[in-house]
């Protein structure tokens, strides 16, 4: 295959980098404008990842912490696919998560709030896609917790989400959020999202199909990465 | 009207907030989860090529350093070639090297600091050269989607001259943001502005 493009990205559907509402953007959004330009084998490559980088337990956030027995909380199967644009799995990719316990809190140098650590979650898993784009993980549905944007803001249950795709330029951290959550609407972060419908596809579905009976509930969450345009004619690359 | 487009829709972006670590550096988050974390070796010792190392911060529109910045590290071997099945030179790619790192600032100051060999010059598009560079993306609380940017090399001023992307910077002053400066041989030092007077060029790529 000639080395191709990935579909610009639709950065009218992103976050924009500064946005009032969510204090710290403020300092840390950059006012010029991105530099336009066209992509090279600099953006079209990107880490690879195999087996021998992860670890057996690392997709299980009820056990790849635990110190002798079972986090507190909501057992949950987090699972999904991660597709492209053109609505193909990306197979072999890594997909890494992270998120408070149970009581709305990080195990985290910085994290003060006062809900309880729990000595059996640390929190944090990864795992590589299957050949169907599927992923996988067992968790606790975290807790929501407080923080100071403005006085009394407090983040929905959320789990934090990084993917990588095959490319550089398909790189992408998001969060996803529990269906029913009414925190949701409420929530800074979400709002940063140019159309609040969008929060619809960052939230994840009760999946009762897929629930363990006796055992534990499930979530899916779809994740979609940028699309690559095909190469059926040469690329006229005069103007690069 | 017309026939639907089936194309999906990328996921919208959300920052990744102060606890990135947990997630990419449980290490440094405060505990071990894992047998091997990834992204701590970008070039083993016996790669070829120059071993580099690189300090810098990463500032706020006040000038103070962000100190719970995570940054990921691109780069192709010292031949330019990239550990990746596009790259048509893959083959020849040195053993061992990954080509990829994770990059954590310092919870107190805000420093960053890696090492790596200095990547050679890679091909462009339409037959033109690329200069060394290291491709950077960007992630901390407050970022709402990942920032990418390089990582020239000051040497190689000849090389600019005709890499695509820094002649594409106008006006031509601002350039200069993405060259680090060289404090001694193989030692670097990269700063990175978010924002305000010499705001770092932020690349759409």
């Amino acid at each position: 295959m000639k080395p191709a493009e990935f579909y610009m990205r639709d950065r009218t559907m992103h976050p924009p980098a500064h946005h009032p509402g969510y204090k710290t953007s403020v300092p840390r959004s950059p006012r010029q404008a991105l530099l336009t330009m066209h992509q090279s084998i600099s953006e079209i490559t990107g880490p690879t990842f195999g087996q021998s980088d992860i670890g057996a337990l690392d997709n299980d956030l009820t056990l790849n912490f635990a110190h002798g027995g079972m986090p507190v909380g909501e057992r949950i199967i987090l699972h999904g696919r991660v597709l492209d644009e053109n609505a193909r799995p990306v197979p072999g990719t890594l997909v890494e998560i992270w998120q408070a316990n149970a009581s709305g809190r990080y195990r985290h140098h910085k994290d003060a709030y006062l809900g309880a650590l729990d000595p059996n979650f640390g929190g944090c898993g990864r795992t590589l896609t299957d050949a169907d784009g599927g992923y996988a993980f067992r968790t606790v549905k975290p807790g929501p917790y407080p923080w100071l944007n403005h006085v009394n803001s407090w983040r929905p249950a959320h789990i934090h989400v990084s993917v990588f795709g095959t490319s550089f330029s398909q790189r992408l951290i998001t969060q996803l959020y529990f269906e029913g959550d009414p925190l949701i609407a409420k929530c800074p972060i979400v709002q940063t999202l140019p159309d609040p419908g969008d929060v619809q596809r960052l939230t994840a579905a009760l999946d009762l199909n897929s629930a363990v009976p006796m055992d534990c509930l499930a979530y899916r969450f779809d994740i979609v990465l940028r699309g690559r345009r095909a190469s059926r004619f040469e690329n006229r690359l005069e103007g690069g | 009207m017309v026939q639907k487009l089936d194309y999906l829709r990328e996921s919208p972006s959300q920052t990744a907030g102060p606890y990135v670590h947990i997630g990419l550096a449980p290490g440094a988050a405060g505990f071990p989860a894992f047998a091997q974390e990834l992204g701590q070796c970008i070039a083993p010792d016996g790669v070829p090529g120059p071993r580099i190392h690189v300090t810098g911060r990463v500032l706020d529109g006040f000038g103070a350093p962000v100190r719970d910045v995570l940054i990921e590290v691109w780069q192709a071997d010292a031949a330019g070639i990239y550990p990746h099945p596009e790259d048509p030179r893959a083959a020849d790619c040195a053993p061992g090297f990954r080509g990829w790192g994770r990059v954590i600032s310092d919870f107190d100051t805000g420093d960053f600091t890696f090492e790596t060999i200095k990547p050679g010059p890679v091909p462009g598009r339409a037959g033109k050269l690329q200069a060394p560079h290291l491709s950077l993306w960007l992630v901390a609380r407050g970022i709402n989607i990942g920032l990418n940017t390089r990582m020239y090399f000051p040497e190689d001023g000849a090389l600019h001259g005709a890499d695509p992307v820094l002649q594409s910077i106008d006006p031509p002053a601002r350039r200069a943001t993405l060259i680090a400066a060289a404090s001694a041989p193989g030692r670097y030092h990269f700063d990175i502005r978010l924002q305000g007077e010499a705001e770092t060029v932020f690349l759409d790529i």
